[in-house]
């Protein structure tokens, strides 16, 4: 059973055993803009909550994707490699980023559910 | 919204951006739209393939008289390198103010007003961010010789792409005379504006001068032709990128000389000759010389956007250069940019390394335009 999560940089979290797929959220994607180019990290690299795990460009400006937990990343989306669109076409679906093997899945706990999430976006305007 | 978004001037077209639900960001001091719904990418590839309109009201609008036409355009040559005198009737000419140190102050259009008009003036854009010192310029050195007025009162319409033409003939049949780089007045929709075929995406198109109070019309009645659509800041960008364009602050600034941003074209052959612009001695020896640096495109060979700022390095390392302007070319499908790099490093084709991210990026120096140019000649 799988639950997504938020974090306060707009990335979302879904679990699936000990495993955390990581994409940026719908809101972000509208924010940005078409996206042109990502840049995924390595598998194997060892992510730390807050810092960076992705890049994400769009026709204007590169943003950071920070990792919202920490962890291997053991699977990433290369498909976005040729579609970078699909960032912005399926946000919360199969324009996800990385797979990382949570280190520590008490940092779940930090992160917006789903309704806490939509109050947030909606407190920042 | 912030305290200092309350201070941002507004163009005429302001509600009607906020109508078409445009994303409005802060430039040159105004509230301009940078894209509207459909998004950069979509605008970007509409204006190559039909007719984008842009608001740039922004930028500044000066008429320049004296006597007659000759004692204008003398008096403009003391500050530009171009030769004005000899234009004609309706002809229109890319030229810059330069400094003592050959630098560029601000990049600029010079229209002579055509027939139907008072053939005495010239008609002057220059960039929305040096408007006022360009002004104060203007009038600093020629307030003696010449009547400066900028033209507050008018908005300025950019129509451009394959199809700009076509939409445009259906509101004056004499647009289809003119060629690239004129302008002349024509009745649009009732209103009396002055249009020169010319631009800043590489496109065939035109840019209308109107007066502020019937800019809103006939927008309006431009975007009720099916062909055009609204384009905003951030399309404009890449499309003069892709076309190989300057963007004043970024490519062309105080401490670059024409000579280095590979403009000498615009500096006809008697200026180049006779000088008597400030800066001359400087620019007429790295004409002679070959400058220290040039300005090239740039292209990456991965997919990688190399943006403004990008170090460039010889691949054994040393750093030979900056990328003044660069980003995603949405018609060429791929990142895109220009920078100096040393002249020893200049030639089309030099493999170069592009710093990005901690990160050595390959990228090749290319010939630019991007995008062929599609100027209606």
């Amino acid at each position: 059973m799988s639950d997504v999560r938020y974090s306060q940089e707009h990335e979302w979290v879904r679990v699936e055993g000990d495993v955390a797929t990581i994409g940026i959220t719908n809101y972000a994607q509208e924010q940005l803009g078409d996206v042109v180019f990502v840049e995924l990290p390595e598998i194997g690299r060892q992510v730390a909550k807050g810092k960076e795990l992705a890049v994400v460009e769009s026709v204007k400006a590169a943003s950071e994707v920070y990792a919202p937990v920490s962890g291997e990343v053991v699977e990433v989306n290369s498909a976005l490699t040729d579609a970078p669109a699909t960032v912005n076409e399926d946000a919360m679906g199969k324009g996800w980023f990385a797979k990382v093997k949570l280190a520590n899945k008490s940092e779940l706990g930090a992160l917006m559910d789903e309704a806490a999430y939509k109050t947030y976006v909606k407190g920042l305007h | 919204m912030s305290a200092s978004d309350q201070n941002l001037l507004r163009t005429p077209l302001y509600d009607l951006h906020v109508e078409l639900g445009a994303k409005m960001v802060p430039f040159a001091g105004y509230d301009m739209s940078v894209q509207y719904p459909a998004g950069i990418l979509t605008e970007h590839l509409h204006t190559r393939s039909g007719a984008g309109l842009f608001d740039v009201s922004h930028m500044g609008q000066i008429r320049l008289s004296a006597a007659n036409f000759a004692a204008a355009a003398i008096a403009l040559e003391s500050l530009c390198p171009a030769d004005f005198q000899v234009l004609k009737p309706g002809q229109q000419r890319y030229s810059f103010f330069t400094n003592e140190a050959g630098g560029i102050l601000d990049d600029l259009m010079v229209t002579r007003a055509g027939p139907g008009t008072d053939a005495d003036h010239l008609f002057v854009v220059v960039n929305a961010g040096c408007k006022v010192q360009d002004i104060a310029h203007l009038r600093a050195h020629l307030s003696g010789r010449c009547r400066i007025e900028p033209l507050e009162d008018r908005a300025l319409l950019a129509l451009q792409g394959p199809k700009a033409a076509a939409v445009l003939v259906r509101f004056a049949p004499q647009s289809a005379e003119m060629t690239f780089m004129t302008g002349r007045p024509l009745v649009l929709g009732g209103m009396e504006c002055f249009v020169t075929r010319s631009g800043y995406t590489g496109e065939d198109g035109f840019e209308i001068s109107v007066p502020a109070g019937e800019a809103d019309n006939l927008t309006r009645k431009l975007l009720a032709d099916p062909d055009v659509k609204p384009v905003g800041l951030g399309a404009r960008d890449s499309l003069r990128l892709e076309a190989g364009l300057c963007l004043y602050g970024n490519d062309i600034t105080e401490t670059t000389t024409p000579v280095e941003a590979d403009l000498v074209w615009a500096i006809q052959k008697r200026r180049r000759a006779e000088g008597g612009f400030p800066g001359a001695g400087i620019i007429q020896k790295q004409i002679a010389d070959g400058p220290p640096r040039k300005r090239v495109g740039i292209l990456p060979e991965g997919k990688a956007p190399a943006r403004a700022h990008t170090e460039i390095a010889t691949q054994s390392g040393e750093i030979v250069g900056e990328i003044t302007s660069g980003g995603f070319g949405p018609s060429v499908n791929g990142p895109v940019a220009m920078g100096y790099v040393r002249s020893d490093h200049a030639a089309i084709g030099t493999q170069l390394n592009l710093m990005v991210r901690g990160k050595a990026l390959p990228a090749k120096v290319a010939a630019m335009p991007f995008t062929p140019h599609r100027y209606h000649r």
